[in-house]
């Protein structure tokens, strides 16, 4: 198993906050939490809302990674 | 005949056309004749190009019909295209950027280019190479399917617009390369986000508010007896093995790959995997659009749901509007036909042209095979759709899901660990294919009249468990295949089977943008 740390333990990808991208891989493929009807949001049933609403959860957690990772030129 | 429509849809076809001519002279290299300016831009895209070249990509014209089709014929299971391109993209946010950066250190261009360098197989690096042209060519054929279901609306029948179409796409991107969809991607994105933004507020507006829309879908579904707004407790299994499975293959399709190598560094990787969810916001309600054309009464044309779609359009919008939200389904067409062409080219260029043909041809000589390959490829496409039945390429494109996820063990798994033996990863893809082949062959759609290949949903119970639960058949496929990959590995150990050399440092994985490269290493994994 090559898990490079190059350089001495540079791997510039490295970050505990990492592990948050975990959450909108998963939660988004747990059916129990989204597949109901009620209750409603403008008329759309829950099933619709949470899971356009999951997308805000994949953009927050790879937008905190990227900034804790970036590399600053 | 719809003239208003017709004359729209022309204009913006027409001026896109120029611009994929004009692209060639934009941000213009010394030398253009090179897979890396032609078939990647020159490695310099920034975060906003990137955005909108990745985003048109991979959320397609055929996507963008044939999702709310599945919706309005099928219900919740058609909405599986959210969770998947929810969770794709933290998933390969991390593993991207590795495979940018050792694709930039050793100037590789396709997924089996870095399969060569790692495991130093060239058998290895030709089946991850057919695999991806094989299932990117149904692609682009799917995509003239979405051309054609707007043609069909506006009148015109017959297949010379088609031809014609393809024509302009063919020519511009053998003259100008990845440029050509880049450039274009801005006027197609521009105009499917207007477009949807205007349907999802005028369109219920008009149909009396969203509640309603779901409550005549669900009396449709309930007195049709199939389908349902919400999943049952046998399809739900499928739905996030299908979510999971498709997020799984996405980035191993080489069109994808070709997009992220053609950014400028790491830093505009990990920023678009958070500004590409726009674009599942965007499908996500153009999957709604399937329940709005329920309510809104829409039957499509003959038997083809695809038209659904173009037809609710047609319907609700005036006729100039309606041209205008048909040139954005036909130009959304071009860009990842454009893309697709390109990426299979090059795979042929380099894994199977220079590998097996010519391995002492010029850089000149590669890019010149990938020009007159990409437009095979699309002639390719256009005489499928044609002369073949389109239901064709649909079921091929399915098959295609499947089959290019057999690649994940050496491509994505490779990315992290050289544990395997390049014999196991070939047994592993052997495996994989024919087990992800005699599932599809098994599952039956008595619906669209299939006996086999009917969709890719495969019923447990016909591997002896009793229940009614179904699964993605390309997920299974995959177990079969990463089993006999580790099994074939310990055996090729075993047997003490000499396993290729690595050409890639670990260090390797980590360069970026200005760092050195190290064309050297490559040069000596080819010799070798």
């Amino acid at each position: 198993m090559t898990t490079p740390r190059a350089g001495g333990g540079r791997n510039p990808d490295r970050s505990p906050l990492n592990w948050l991208l975990l959450l909108p891989i998963v939660i988004p493929l747990i059916p129990p939490l989204f597949n109901s009807d009620e209750p409603r949001l403008f008329g759309i049933p829950l099933f619709y809302w949470l899971q356009l609403a999951f997308i805000v959860l994949g953009v927050a957690s790879t937008t905190i990674v990227y900034r804790a990772t970036r590399r600053n030129p | 005949m719809k003239t208003t429509e017709i004359v729209i849809f022309t204009i913006l076809f027409l001026v896109v056309s120029g611009l994929g001519f004009v692209a060639a002279r934009w941000r213009r290299p010394d030398d253009l004749a090179t897979l890396n300016e032609w078939g990647l831009g020159g490695r310099s895209f920034g975060s906003w190009i990137t955005w909108f070249l990745i985003g048109g990509d991979l959320y397609t014209a055929y996507t963008f019909v044939a999702v709310p089709a599945l919706v309005f014929g099928a219900g919740a299971m058609g909405f599986y295209a959210v969770p998947y391109t929810v969770v794709v993209y933290p998933m390969v946010m991390l593993v991207l950027v590795r495979l940018w950066s050792v694709s930039h250190a050793h100037n590789l261009v396709t997924p089996a280019d870095f399969v060569r360098v790692r495991f130093g197989s060239p058998t290895l690096a030709l089946l991850v190479a057919i695999t991806g042209i094989v299932a990117t060519m149904p692609y682009i054929a799917l995509q003239l399917v979405g051309i054609e279901a707007v043609l069909k609306t506006m009148g015109l029948t017959g297949d010379l617009p088609l031809i014609i179409a393809f024509a302009i796409l063919a020519a511009y991107t053998y003259q100008s390369g990845l440029r050509a969809p880049a450039l274009i991607a801005f006027v197609k994105d521009s105009l499917i986000y207007l477009v949807i933004l205007v349907a999802i507020i005028y369109i219920p507006a008009k149909l009396g508010g969203w509640g309603s829309i779901f409550d005549a879908a669900k009396a449709k579904f309930d007195a049709a007896g199939s389908g349902s707004i919400l999943l049952n407790a046998n399809n739900q299994f499928q739905y996030i093995t299908l979510a999971f499975g498709s997020a799984l293959a996405l980035f191993l399709y080489p069109h994808s790959v070709t997009g992220i190598l053609a950014s400028r560094n790491r830093n505009v990787i990990k920023r678009n995997m958070s500004a590409l969810p726009a674009y599942s916001l965007l499908l996500g309600l153009i999957a709604l659009l399937g329940y709005m054309a329920i309510a809104a009464g829409i039957k499509p044309i003959g038997k083809d749901n695809n038209t659904i779609v173009p037809q609710l359009f047609d319907n609700v919008f005036p006729d100039w509007f309606a041209g205008v939200a048909f040139a954005a389904v036909g130009i959304g067409a071009l860009v990842p036909a454009a893309i697709m062409s390109i990426a299979a080219a090059n795979l042929f260029a380099r894994n199977i042209y220079k590998e097996y043909v010519n391995r002492n041809a010029t850089a000149a000589q590669e890019a010149k095979v990938s020009k007159i390959v990409s437009l095979l490829v699309k002639i390719g496409a256009v005489l499928c759709i044609l002369l073949i039945d389109p239901q064709f390429s649909i079921d091929l494109q399915l098959i295609g899901g499947v089959i290019i996820l057999q690649t994940l063990p050496s491509v994505g798994l490779g990315l992290y660990t050289r544990w395997f033996h390049r014999g196991g990863l070939i047994a592993g893809w052997a495996a994989g294919m024919a087990a992800g082949m005699l599932l599809l062959y098994n599952i039956s759609n008595p619906a669209t009249n299939h006996a086999h290949f009917g969709g890719s949903a495969f019923p447990l119970a016909q591997l002896g468990f009793d229940t009614k639960i179904t699964v993605y058949a390309g997920f299974l496929a995959l177990i079969v295949n990463l089993v006999v990959a580790v099994l074939g590995t310990f055996v090729a150990r075993a047997l003490k089977s000499p396993d290729g050399p690595d050409a890639t440092r670990p260090e390797d994985y980590f360069v970026d943008e200005g760092d050195p490269r190290a064309h050297e290493l490559e040069t000596t994994a080819r010799a070798s």
